[in-house]
């Protein structure tokens, strides 16, 4: 019998319906396969006993009539993600042994609804990088290879984890946070699709904060449809983030194949960089012709502030960063290294606790936010910001969603990027749409000559998800799905 | 702007990052090429912008001021390197 893990939610959802099989089943295949891939490092906790038990709470709730959305659905948690009682160290050394008392709103959302959870997943030390080798806990693995070769290649970041874990199929669907590109260009990276709402869509109460004015919570999973199901338990009002909002959550599913007939599609020119690889520049456009071909309009439009969008989020997220992460002192929780006294005791602490990465970032954040320098890096980031947001809501007046790519690459070998700022390009398509606050999905819609994944962005509207998930699956029914051949 | 190692220190202690003497030359390097990076903003015409504080246009929420939490002294310290009868343990900071 070929293993569960094939199963899409939307698929296994009907099969548990239908009592054709049994959560219990469904998730002892995931545990089975969960380890049969530890050498991809996705997970760094498994939680198998945990997962059989709320499975069989599962059963017992298909029995009596009573089950949720997700009910019996295995999902992996990105380790940014409060659980209670399980570790929750945004893969950090710093916050050593943390466990929890309480849960995130988001995590809280989806086991409401029944889903199972598998573990926690490997990520960039809090949320910082592009490539997944930030973690304490080392690298994740991407499933995908280049064709005739068995290098192993980055899975993208931050949410590194929950990408290769879906990828792998050692998961049915993931959660992930998005900072600057943390859900879409790993997404990209590994041929799955990943949705990063409006901010203020998913409660970021429990989710570790990076930079609170640019994080918000998504799914990766492996289709639009499974993404839709997700995103829908996972957005919630909470009391608790007054930056989540009060609006009722749309059913996205009922949207997917919509016609997207006289839908306006705009192809910012400042997203087609000199050296974007002509494989990348072909794809964009064969998406362009795709939803044209489906009856869609295409609009060329400009977004004249693009380039300065990263330069603008490596201030703010840092600033935002090191405000943060002043609270990991070494006094309430994680790590302590003595020192002769109290400060000491501090500088020791986070000398040791924070990886290269994250303590590079804090110095520049401290710095930017440092006297005699506020307004003339912070301030300044933030009115850019301003001309970023302003150069979408121009564009919402010509056309209805935005299509380009995710990524400027491929996924890459680890080691291959040492230069920080190199590293920071990776984000360059995505980076725009957490400046402004707006939704953007990734979702494959092809493979590189090398034979590795490269996926296409959509950015909508403000709290039109609905859009985006409308155009990504009429993407998705012309370019098809792609999965990792199995070598792990 | 350029940074020094002397800046270096002093936004390490500002930090509260213990830096080594001899990590200070490249800790400096790496913040100058980020500081670089980030001079490009100075080319935008910024006059009369206002900085961007909320991305989405709401009215910030109020909450009724009563008390919602609270009473779990053992959950709070529960994470705590060290603790002592509900309290966080530190170095001596009184002489």
């Amino acid at each position: 019998m070929t293993s569960l893990t094939t199963l899409t939610i939307a698929e296994a959802r009907a099969k548990l319906k239908a009592r054709d099989i049994s959560a219990a089943e469904l998730t002892e295949d995931y545990i089975k396969a969960v380890e049969a891939a530890r050498g991809l490092n996705a997970y760094i906790v498994e939680t198998p006993e945990q997962a059989r038990a709320s499975a069989k709470a599962s059963d017992l709730r298909f029995k009596a009539g009573t089950a949720g959305e997700l009910e019996g659905i295995p999902l992996g948690i990105k380790d940014l993600f409060a659980t209670r009682g399980v570790h929750t160290q945004a893969c950090s050394h710093i916050l050593d042994k943390f466990q929890p008392t309480y849960e995130s709103t988001v995590t809280a959302n989806l086991f409401r609804e029944g889903a199972v959870m598998l573990g926690k997943l490997n990520m960039d030390e809090f949320a910082m990088g592009s490539s997944n080798e930030t973690s304490y806990y080392g690298p994740v693995t991407n499933p995908w290879r280049r064709k005739n070769s068995n290098a192993a290649l980055v899975p993208g970041g931050s949410s590194g984890g929950s990408a290769s874990a879906v990828a792998a199929h050692i998961c049915a669907a993931a959660t992930a946070t998005d900072t600057g590109g943390s859900i879409r260009q790993p997404a990209a990276f590994t041929g799955t699709v990943g949705i990063k709402p409006t901010y203020g869509r998913c409660s970021r109460w429990g989710i570790v904060a990076f930079a609170s004015s640019l994080d918000q919570a998504g799914p990766i999973a492996r289709d639009v449809r499974d993404a839709a199901i997700m995103l829908k338990v996972m957005a919630s009002v909470d009391p608790k983030d007054t930056t989540s909002v009060d609006r009722p959550v749309p059913d996205y599913e009922a949207v997917l194949g919509k016609s997207v007939k006289g839908l306006r599609i705009g192809i910012p020119r400042e997203y087609r960089p000199d050296g974007l690889p002509a494989e990348i520049d072909a794809l964009w456009n064969k998406g362009a012709e795709w939803l044209k071909a489906q009856g869609a309009e295409v609009v060329e439009i400009s977004l004249p502030h693009t380039k300065y969008a990263l330069p603008a989020y490596y201030i703010v997220a840092p600033a935002e960063a090191s405000s943060n992460l002043a609270r990991y002192d070494g006094v309430r929780y994680g790590l302590r290294v003595p020192g002769n006294d109290l400060i000491d005791t501090y500088e020791n602490t986070r000398a040791a606790g924070f990886g290269p990465e994250v303590q590079r970032r804090i110095m520049i954040g401290t710095y930017v936010l440092s006297a005699g320098y506020y307004d003339a890096y912070y301030v300044r980031a933030q009115k850019v910001r301003t001309l970023i947001k302003q150069d979408f809501d121009k564009a919402w007046e010509k056309v209805d969603v935005v299509l380009t790519p995710a990524t400027p690459s491929a996924a890459f070998a680890p080691g291959e990027i040492t230069d920080p700022v190199q590293m920071y390009l990776n984000d360059v398509f995505t980076v725009t749409v957490n400046m402004a606050g707006l939704p953007g999905i990734a979702v494959p819609a092809g493979l590189s000559e090398q034979g590795l994944p490269l996926g296409l962005q959509l950015i909508g509207k403000p709290f039109d998800e609905e859009t985006l998930f409308q155009t990504a699956y009429a993407l998705e029914q012309a370019a098809g799905k792609f999965t990792a051949p199995k070598w792990w | 702007m350029s940074v020094d190692q002397a800046t270096v220190k002093r936004v390490a202690r500002l930090a509260r990052i213990k830096v080594k003497d001899e990590d200070v030359p490249r800790i400096a390097g790496e913040l100058n090429e980020i500081l670089a990076f980030v001079e490009q903003l100075n080319e935008v015409d910024v006059s009369g912008v206002e900085p961007l504080t909320s991305v989405v246009a709401m009215k910030m929420k109020m909450r009724d001021d009563v008390v919602s939490d609270g009473g779990i002294p053992k959950d709070v310290t529960k994470n705590a390197p060290a603790a002592e009868d509900d309290f966080f343990m530190v170095p001596k900071v009184v002489e």
